[in-house]
């Protein structure tokens, strides 16, 4: 009797990397054959006109890359709240959308209530941390130790209860950002690229290096300064944390606030780009698959996978989007996301999860 | 004093089982069928039936969908609505191209297909968990809303690019269209609702309802003790996205008469059915129908209610109040009993058990 005959083979197809890799050949495979069989017709189309329209007009392609770039970061700033928010409580806060766009209609509405602009964005942080003090104390306290589905519950109660304020204090009219007034700059750049005009906007410019900015200054936050660590501390067990003698209200008033700063500059850039009104709301909705996809304990998956999502729905409504009728943008980012998700169950940079009977 | 079981005993284990063991019970949901099926269409005028009855009926069985998916089985899924869409176009078509077919019969056979594209998103959650599959589940909403305008054949390329609900009789009687009167539609929405109610009860109680609850609980111990996850998450899904889908082309073809998906089958849909079966209770059937009344109703008497008791507020103003007492609401029914209106109907009727000597 020997082991090694009756030992199985080994189920090459559980792993990921070659289920990606066959995947992707058999594509190829069907890529080529399609392009032989029909040379015009809807296989072309799909693999091989967009890619020589990449190369015929690269200037267009940086273009469509710069546009996704930037979406992609306002994608990466809304899914950084969540993910603080996600790894200090363990709360799924689906009301991070709505809340940048609070913060957003506050500080216009206060400007336009005739309080200088910075004063009013400082007056706008005092508002969202009394919300981060009222959440931890109405919702979060009374709600400790409920499963996680009652607390994602939760925030949509908090959700619509923001929707409803906003929209009675400052009326439902979209509104105008104040962005000259805060020094942001306006215009556009352009540049000579690969024969053609690539234009950047100056006001994609200066989010982009902010976002860096204010990611730099978070992650210097939690990994110097001793409330970053009680953050952390927080994050990896309550109870543990609890029993060192960390103040777990404390830690969830400040990730809040946090989360709510985060959101007011991510409010004052999209704001810049759009109008601020609740249609944010949808849009910010895009932020769920970019927390899939980088997995919703990791910061830089956040921002990597923002910036998946971002430049993939962009390059995948601008090349593949006519071939089914455009609007694919609603909804690409989902699939993107899938697709990943199908590898990698807890993202790209997600905690392994690891269950236990 | 009245609500008591001593004196019955129980000779048979099938007695033993039942889903009402009580007599009281069995009393009290005769009662309440009464009302429905006679009490309701004779006394309620046209107003009561189709703008609180009949919604309540079409959210019922949407909200037994969802709790079958997200309370029973544990998978928590954020298409409902698009399910619900559909079932409204399968049997939009189904109508077009079978004029002379029974029209609840097609709307039946519509929740198949919708079981059909419920099956098909629910693949991923042979591998995702958790908000990762809610959030793929956003995927099939999205997906399913964008092909339902940009795909003509669907609406019959109408100009208006909505469903325009055709006149069906049954039995010589109009049930769709404009001519289809409140009591009609009412009718056959509360049979509907009632047949699947019945069927969904037998299911769940069932060993199918087992095996479900059994993946909700711990779906790796499940398996380990012999369930197939793929059979029992997927059947889920495609019961789930049946009962959806039911209720879509109910809401379609007998509550609204016609509509476009972006204006109904939105997200915001999706969002309010899951309230409905959180707030009425994970994992049961009455929950259900608490949800849906509490959710469905509460605009209405916003509406209508606040301004009867003398607090006056115009259109706009009352919508934002509106918002924002639903949020507070949802907080406080949370905080108050987390397991939803099922469980507080259930303190209830232990308390009148005891009524009135509780020891």
């Amino acid at each position: 009797m020997s082991d090694v005959a009756v030992r199985p083979m080994p189920n090459l197809l559980a792993n990921g990397w070659i289920k990606a890799g066959l995947i992707l050949a058999a594509i190829v495979v069907a890529a080529i054959l399609g392009a032989r069989l029909d040379g015009s017709g809807t296989l072309h189309k799909i693999f091989i006109d967009p890619f020589d329209q990449m190369v015929a007009a690269p200037d267009l392609l940086a273009q469509t890359v710069w546009e996704g770039l930037v979406s992609g970061v306002l994608y990466a700033l809304i899914a950084l709240g969540f993910v603080l928010i996600f790894k200090a409580s363990g709360v799924f806060n689906f009301a991070q959308g709505i809340m940048v766009v609070f913060a957003a209609l506050t500080l216009v509405g206060l400007y336009e209530k005739g309080v200088p602009a910075f004063l009013a964005v400082i007056l706008t942080l005092g508002v969202m941390f009394v919300l981060a003090v009222a959440i931890e104390r109405v919702v979060l306290r009374p709600l400790v130790n409920q499963p996680d589905i009652i607390l994602f519950m939760a925030t949509f109660g908090i959700t619509y209860f923001l929707i409803g304020l906003g929209e009675s204090v400052f009326g439902g009219n979209p509104k105008q950002m104040i962005a000259d007034q805060l020094w942001l700059p306006k215009g556009a750049v352009d540049l000579k690229l690969f024969g053609g005009l690539v234009s950047l906007q100056k006001i994609d410019i200066a989010a982009a290096i902010i976002a860096s900015v204010m990611i730099a200054v978070l992650a210097a936050f939690f990994q110097y300064t001793r409330i970053g660590r009680a953050l952390r501390a927080v994050a990896d067990s309550h109870k543990a944390a609890l029993s060192v003698g960390i103040s777990l209200n404390q830690i969830w008033v400040i990730v809040w606030f946090t989360a709510g700063i985060v959101a007011l500059i991510t409010g004052i850039m999209w704001g810049a780009r759009s109008d601020v009104s609740f249609a944010l709301e949808i849009v910010a909705l895009k932020a769920l698959p970019v927390l899939i996809l980088g997995g919703f304990t990791s910061i830089p998956g956040a921002i990597i996978g923002g910036l998946i999502i971002g430049i993939g729905e962009k390059m995948g409504e601008f090349y593949w989007g006519p071939l089914v009728g455009g609007g694919i943008e609603s909804w690409l980012a989902y699939f993107i996301a899938l697709g990943f998700l199908l590898f990698r169950p807890q993202g790209l940079f997600g905690d392994k999860i690891i269950e236990r009977i | 004093m009245f609500y008591r079981e001593a004196g019955q005993f129980k000779s048979t284990y099938q007695a033993d089982m039942a889903v009402f063991p009580i007599r009281q019970d069995r009393i009290g949901l005769a009662i309440i069928l009464a009302i429905a099926f006679i009490g309701i269409p004779m006394l309620a005028n046209d107003f009561f039936i189709t703008s609180v009855m009949i919604p309540f009926l079409v959210f019922s069985l949407a909200a037994i969908g969802l709790n079958i998916l997200t309370g029973y089985t544990g998978l928590i899924s954020l298409g409902t609505a698009a399910f619900m869409g559909v079932g409204a176009y399968a049997c939009y078509k189904l109508t077009t191209f079978f004029p002379g077919v029974n029209i609840i019969v097609l709307i039946l056979v519509s929740g198949l297909f919708s079981a059909g594209i419920g099956v098909l998103f629910g693949l991923p959650s042979l591998r995702i968990k958790g908000f990762y599959l809610a959030v793929a589940t956003l995927a099939a909403q999205f997906f399913l809303q964008w092909a339902f305008v940009r795909v003509p054949w669907l609406f019959n390329y109408n100009a208006s690019g909505a469903i325009e609900v055709p006149q069906r009789l049954l039995f010589g009687i109009p049930v769709t269209g404009a001519s289809a009167a409140p009591e009609t539609r009412y009718f056959v929405c509360l049979v509907l609702v009632v047949a699947l109610t019945w069927f969904a009860s037998n299911l769940v109680h069932g060993k199918i309802g087992r095996s479900w609850m059994a993946v909700r609980d711990m779906d790796i111990a499940a398996e380990l003790m012999g369930i197939k996850l793929l059979n029992a998450k997927l059947l889920a899904f495609a019961v789930s996205s049946f009962y959806a889908g039911v209720a879509g082309a109910m809401m379609i073809f007998l509550w609204y008469g016609g509509g476009e998906a972006n204006d109904v089958f939105t997200i915001r849909l999706s969002f309010n059915i899951l309230f409905m079966v959180i707030i009425g209770g994970l994992g049961s059937l009455i929950g259900s129908f608490f949800g849906a009344a509490f959710i469905a109703s509460l605009p209405t008497i916003m509406k209508f209610g606040l301004p009867a008791l003398g607090v006056p507020m115009s259109g706009a103003t009352a919508e934002h109040v509106t918002f924002m007492l639903v949020g507070a609401l949802i907080i406080i029914f949370l905080i108050v009993e987390p397991h939803g209106l099922a469980r507080l109907w259930q303190i209830g009727k232990q308390k009148l058990r005891t009524w009135p000597f509780p020891y």
